[in-house]
């Protein structure tokens, strides 16, 4: 593994199966090049049932290449991810979704062509047989959206398309949800909603979330612990107090004035 | 959409067939589409024989327009090479029927012909969505195809192209290919004239309910999604690469359909149904109509190939020019073709005098019900 400082918390490696009893999901040695450059190095990274982590790191980090790889989107060098005690590295992206892998994108991924409820049915008809109706509506509710039901969702405004992207990504019922970069562009009031949705999820419904952020006081306001990302590996890992408290962190990643 | 006890029956058996994916979800809309399936069927009984026998090759067409409207439409795959399947099911019929005379060989010839468009699809399809071939490359691809199939076809003339008794005659095409018939030996049902107009009207009011019914279920919604976003569809857990080739094999199986009536019709194919202006036809249709409506290419498929034909037994030489230059009208003023713009028209129109209730069971269902 090839980690930058002896300090990395690791997490103790599973067993042949990669099953372990409260953890969802595992990285080992993961590793993913572009031609010359390594976007990954061998990262591994462990994540248990129902904990918030966020993914942070200077542009270039690695963190959307790392959920990408997480998702199947991208195919890893080398390594392997264990998900729910199975080794996934090779599975496609359907796959991992219908397992309990769901994912929000970093620019709002919605269709933009559908009305609200016609965007929900989509990941809804993967759960459910029927009871669209009602489904459609708790989970409009629960991200106050139940107004703006046949709107087109090119009409919505920023933070509902971003609320909407996470309640499709919810409608799946999954174990594990990654968001790439959740309250980019959205106001202090809309960001404050979405952190409290977020640790809401995570407490509530149990399910492990993985968050990249480049907001500080957003991800100090919803994060369990902390992985901080450098050059493709992971450079640090701890509570946000500690994360903060680092001074290496702070110059690679935060700044001297935080 | 309000549904009163008088018409229960009626509207539950409409249900399959709507939703928010098709245009058209009205009672007002099923009764117009009643009244213009009962003039198409009225036509050879006014018109006589020819009209018949004109109308039938136009109903033909109309399945390869719904074909692509089908594809390209629900699931975003522009293929320029639908004509490829209406051509090789056409040369598979001729090649089966002309070698098995009596009606076993047109049944036969029918089962083969869409077995065999049908597997050409697939194979195609398969090639290309697994091989991660997308967009304008498909239809690149599938364009080259069937200009392939036009080059190589013309040059079957010579005795030895030929299987069995059936020869492929290069660009004098394939002649002598027996009409559309049912049965075993000389037992069953052989198509006549005016039966085969039928036939075929009947074959495209079927695929349209067919195709009406396929685009509001469960897969149609993710055919829907993949032509929106393949990612984001593929993010949630759907085999968008599947949902790709299964889409374009059922394209390719209705095409050879429409091959098979045309071919049965003419008694004729040739390899001109390969050609370019044969290959451009289909998308202009589904353009011209609104690809995102069956029914919408279906009336242009009718429409342009009627004027298409009034123009060329007139003499004149414009009939291309014409449909080059509605192609680049429709295009620059109403992209998204004339039957979705003239659904928005109505819906506009309709509004305010038919305020739809927020909370009934069907607009829970799905929005937008009514037109």
């Amino acid at each position: 593994m090839a980690v930058s400082d002896p300090t990395i918390k690791t997490k103790p490696a599973v067993d042949e199966t990669g099953r372990k009893s409260s953890r969802v999901l595992q990285t080992r040695d993961l590793r993913k090049e572009f031609g010359g450059l390594t976007a990954t190095d061998d990262v591994d990274f462990a994540l248990e049932e129902g904990e918030l982590r966020c993914l942070i790191g200077p542009n270039g980090a690695g963190k959307s290449t790392f959920l990408n790889l997480l998702t199947g989107q991208l195919e890893p060098t080398a390594g392997s991810i264990y998900y729910d005690g199975h080794d996934i590295t090779a599975m496609p992206s359907h796959e991992r979704v219908e397992r309990g892998i769901s994912m929000k994108f970093q620019v709002p991924s919605i269709y933009e062509g559908l009305t609200v409820a016609q965007n929900l049915r989509v990941p809804l008809q993967q759960v459910v047989d029927d009871d669209f109706a009602v489904r459609t509506r708790e989970i409009l509710e629960r991200f106050d959206l139940l107004a703006e039901r046949e709107t087109t969702a090119s009409d919505l405004s920023h933070g509902q398309q971003q609320r909407l992207e996470i309640g499709m990504a919810m409608a799946l019922e999954p174990k594990l949800l990654l968001l790439d970069e959740p309250v980019a562009g959205l106001s202090v009031e809309e960001t404050a909603e979405i952190a409290d949705l977020l640790c809401e999820i995570a407490a509530d419904d149990g399910v492990a979330l993985i968050v990249i952020e480049h907001d500080i006081d957003f991800v100090e306001s919803i994060a369990d612990r902390v992985t901080v990302l450098d050059q493709g590996t992971i450079f640090r890992e701890g509570s946000i107090e500690e994360i903060k408290a680092d001074p290496e962190v702070k110059r690679i990643y935060l700044g001297e004035d935080h | 959409m309000s549904v009163d006890s008088s018409d229960g029956h009626l509207a539950q058996l409409r249900r399959p067939f709507e939703g928010p994916n098709t245009l058209g979800n009205s009672s007002a809309f099923w009764a117009g589409l009643a009244v213009a399936v009962a003039l198409l069927a009225a036509m050879p009984v006014v018109f006589g024989y020819y009209a018949a026998e004109v109308g039938a090759v136009f109903l033909a067409y109309a399945l390869l327009g719904m074909s692509l409207a089908f594809i390209w439409g629900y699931c975003g795959i522009l293929s320029f090479g639908q004509v490829a399947f209406f051509g090789v099911a056409g040369y598979a019929f001729g090649i089966v029927a002309i070698n098995v005379s009596t009606l076993t060989g047109a049944t036969l010839g029918l089962l083969a012909a869409v077995a065999v468009s049908t597997a050409f699809a697939a194979v195609l399809g398969y090639f290309m969505f697994y091989g991660g071939v997308r967009d304008v490359y498909v239809t690149i691809l599938t364009l080259v195809v069937a200009l392939v199939l036009f080059t190589f076809m013309g040059q079957t003339a010579g005795g030895e192209w030929a299987i069995g008794d059936a020869r492929l005659g290069g660009f004098n095409g394939m002649s002598g290919v027996p009409d559309l018939g049912i049965g075993v030996g000389s037992v069953g049902l052989e198509v006549g004239l005016v039966g085969h107009y039928y036939v075929t009207l009947g074959t495209v009011v079927a695929t349209y309910l067919g195709l009406r019914a396929l685009v509001n279920s469960q897969f149609g919604y993710a055919m829907v999604a993949t032509r929106e976003d393949e990612t984001r569809t593929e993010m949630f857990g759907y085999d968008t690469t599947f949902i790709k080739f299964a889409v374009f094999t059922i394209g390719g199986a209705i095409a050879g359909l429409g091959g098979v009536l045309f071919t049965t019709q003419n008694n004729y194919i040739d390899p001109s149904v390969f050609g370019i202006t044969a290959a451009a036809l289909p998308v202009v249709w589904a353009s011209v109509g609104g690809r995102t409506s069956l029914l919408g290419t279906v009336g242009a498929a009718l429409a342009i190939q009627f004027v298409d034909y009034q123009l060329a037994i007139s003499g004149s030489e414009w009939a291309l020019v014409f449909i080059g230059s509605l192609l680049v009208f429709v295009v620059l003023v109403m992209p998204e073709g004339v039957a979705p713009r003239l659904h928005d028209h109505v819906a506009e129109y309709r509004e305010p005098n038919d305020p739809e209730p927020a909370e009934t069971p069907a607009a829970t269902d799905y929005p937008g019900g009514d037109d």
